[in-house]
């Protein structure tokens, strides 16, 4: 029997609506379910007070009969770098430390307007730059699956004598926090941003559905950007039907962002498959790359396998330039974000140093302390891929090998292909000691590259949990739709989450365990950052 | 192409980026990026136009030009660390950095 915490949302919904539950007993739940996991970092701000007044209110309204909608009374959290009106947001930066916006992002206040309530704003890479969720001026992000008990007896066999907590597994990234916060239960779901895979990656590395919905599906505005010609607000859940709630709720045109489609889009529900013979599957065969973990390729097969045995037509595609798709994306990446880290000079908002001497001077001591290491070299290379000598070269070069990237996507649709099949991650999570020993353009180069090319042509994709591997870690699997084709999308991913029966609620009891153990200090969290 | 980069170059880019390298590593590592990058050159793109977004088949929506919020100048001022009445305050403009071998020396020894 699933605890509360474990259903789905329209579960949840009726349950309140049927008095099982009060809003303001789920909202105490979760909060004291942060306390308890408050080792793994996931959290920057827990908004305490402000979800148990939200919790309040809409208590009230199920007593009056007037509840907004499934998502009224249900725990959320939002990624730290969507604008939340009178809460601190900070990307994760020392430039936005104590920074408060005015305003909510559209996406927030459309959760706001059906009555979520939120719990908090969650940890991620330093303005989302990264695939580790481990370069935050914060901390890092721990995996909560580091606590299962299967991932925590294969480490002690290592006769390393070591602090037992020092092989904790990250969570992935950027939206490692948001990814940690679901799969811990502290909420049902979250907000994340994917510009390369950052919702889809941590989804994958955590056990949950993540999703990438189509460029132009749902409003940027409010979300920092990173890439503006790629970022796209990014759901993470514990089931596709979830996901597909919150998306309903989210996707439509925004007038404040004037690169949302005007096509008209309403709540979706997903319809219950029950026969996929009429659906043709496609299989990049470029995917199939030697770094591909023996256990990840297993699953990828037999996630095929499953298809074609249900009578799906399964097929080999190929997508020609998409092993240029890493570089195509530093280049573009680096190029826009040279461009939008602009904005932080001091002057209006955000950090500022004490030099006075000139505003050349103020702004370069400014950004020297406020942005780290990783987000100062993206911006020198983009600088140097915009400079005249060559424009023309890299930047210009890059957005052509774009072009053929997206068409590569399109011709394969135009074949007949429903949608595609592919790994999300290389493997299931790396231990942090292990994670580091690169820096952060070599280890995003090797872990966006399922996930990056998705993006570049502006598709939806969905990560869905497929198994855990032999050390107890979880392993997905991704599906990429057609474009606007988001519903299609997500009927299927729904299907194969039902075929895989993925041990959602595994983890709620195994980490009950361990949390009272850490509270108690036997287990100190070695901080290895700074 | 490939290569070092030129102490003129770094001079440049941290002018440009108001960022600095702040160490040899970070020099290096921007090599290696380009180095990474340049692997661009071996695709063929003759004849194929840039792309600059993918949603390039339609029209960017224009709001009407009418005035539906605003006035909330002193929220937005309360968000910067030097104000006066209603004035954000920048120090003086137009004052060059100082060149590199002007400077402390940080990366060059």
């Amino acid at each position: 029997m699933k605890t509360m915490l474990g259903r789905t949302l329209r579960e949840v919904s009726a349950a309140l609506k049927q008095g099982q539950i009060t809003p303001t007993e789920l909202c105490q739940k979760c909060l004291s379910l942060i306390k308890k996991t408050k080792y793994l970092n996931a959290y920057i701000t827990v908004t305490e007070e402000v979800a148990l007044k939200q919790a309040e209110e809409s208590e009230k309204r199920y007593k009056n009969g007037q509840s907004l909608g499934v998502l009224d009374g249900i725990p959320i959290a939002i990624k730290d770098n969507f604008s939340t009106s009178g809460i601190e947001t900070t990307c994760a930066s020392n430039m936005l430390k104590g920074y408060v916006p005015p305003y909510n992002a559209t996406v927030v206040q459309k959760l706001l307007d059906q009555g979520a309530l939120l719990m908090g704003k969650t940890n991620l890479d330093e303005f989302a730059m990264g695939s580790g969720s481990t370069d935050s001026v914060f901390g890092p992000v721990k995996n909560p699956w580091s606590y299962s008990k299967q991932y925590r007896e294969r480490r002690r066999q290592k006769p390393h004598g070591e602090n037992e907590d020092s092989n904790w597994v990250i969570t992935g990234g950027s939206s490692g926090g948001s990814a940690a916060a679901v799969s811990a239960f502290t909420c049902f779901a979250a907000l994340g941003s994917d510009t390369g895979g950052s919702t889809r990656n941590p989804a994958a590395l955590c056990g949950l559905v993540g999703v990438k919905p189509s460029y132009g599906l749902v409003s940027r505005h409010g979300l920092i950007p990173l890439v503006n010609s790629m970022d796209a607000p990014g759901i993470l859940t514990r089931y596709v039907d979830d996901a597909a709630v919150v998306l309903g709720m989210l996707a439509g045109h925004d007038p404040k962002d004037s690169t949302t489609v005007q096509d008209p889009v309403k709540p979706f529900t997903l319809p219950s498959l029950t026969d996929v013979s009429k659906l043709c599957i496609g299989i990049p065969k470029e995917y199939l790359v030697p770094e591909l973990s023996s256990e990840v390729r297993s699953l990828w097969s037999k996630a095929a396998d499953l298809f074609e045995s249900e009578g799906a037509k399964v097929v080999e595609v190929s997508l020609p330039h998409i092993s240029y798709s890493i570089v195509c994306y530093h280049v573009l990446c680096t190029s826009e974000v040279a461009s939008n880290m602009a904005r932080f000079d001091g002057l209006q908002y955000g950090h500022r140093c004490d030099i006075d001497v000139s505003t050349e001077a103020m702004y370069a001591a400014t950004r020297r302390e406020g942005f780290n290491e990783v987000v100062r070299g993206r911006i020198l290379s983009g600088n140097f891929f915009l400079l005249k000598e060559n424009y023309e070269n890299y930047f210009i070069k890059a957005q052509k090998v774009r072009r053929l990237i997206a068409n590569d996507f399109v011709n394969v649709f135009n074949s007949g292909v429903d949608v595609l099949l592919t790994p999300t991650t290389l493997s299931a999570a790396v231990p942090y000691l292990e994670f580091i020993k690169e820096d952060n353009r070599t280890r995003s180069a090797q872990d966006d590259i399922f996930t990056q090319a998705v993006n570049m042509a502006g598709l939806p994709a969905v990560n869905i949990p497929v198994a855990l591997s032999n050390q107890g870690l979880p392993i997905g699997l991704q599906f990429i739709g057609r474009a606007f084709c988001d519903q299609q999308l997500l009927t299927i991913a729904k299907w194969f989450e039902k075929q895989v029966e993925f041990p959602v609620t595994q983890l709620q009891e195994l980490m009950d365990d361990c949390s009272s153990v850490l509270e108690n200090g036997k287990l100190a969290s070695m901080s290895l950052k700074q | 192409g490939s290569g070092r980069i030129t102490a003129e170059m770094i001079e440049h880019l941290e002018r440009l980026a108001l960022v600095d390298f702040g160490s040899r590593e970070a020099v290096a590592r921007l090599e290696k990026a380009i180095a990474f990058s340049n692997r661009l050159h071996a695709v063929h793109t003759d004849g194929v136009e840039p792309m600059e977004s993918v949603l390039e088949d339609r029209c960017l929506y224009l709001r009407s030009d009418d005035v539906v919020e605003g006035n909330c100048a002193e929220e937005l001022l309360q968000n910067s660390h030097r104000i006066v009445e209603e004035y954000f305050v920048a120090p003086p403009g137009n004052i060059p950095l100082p060149k590199l071998d002007e400077q402390e020396p940080v990366l060059h020894s």
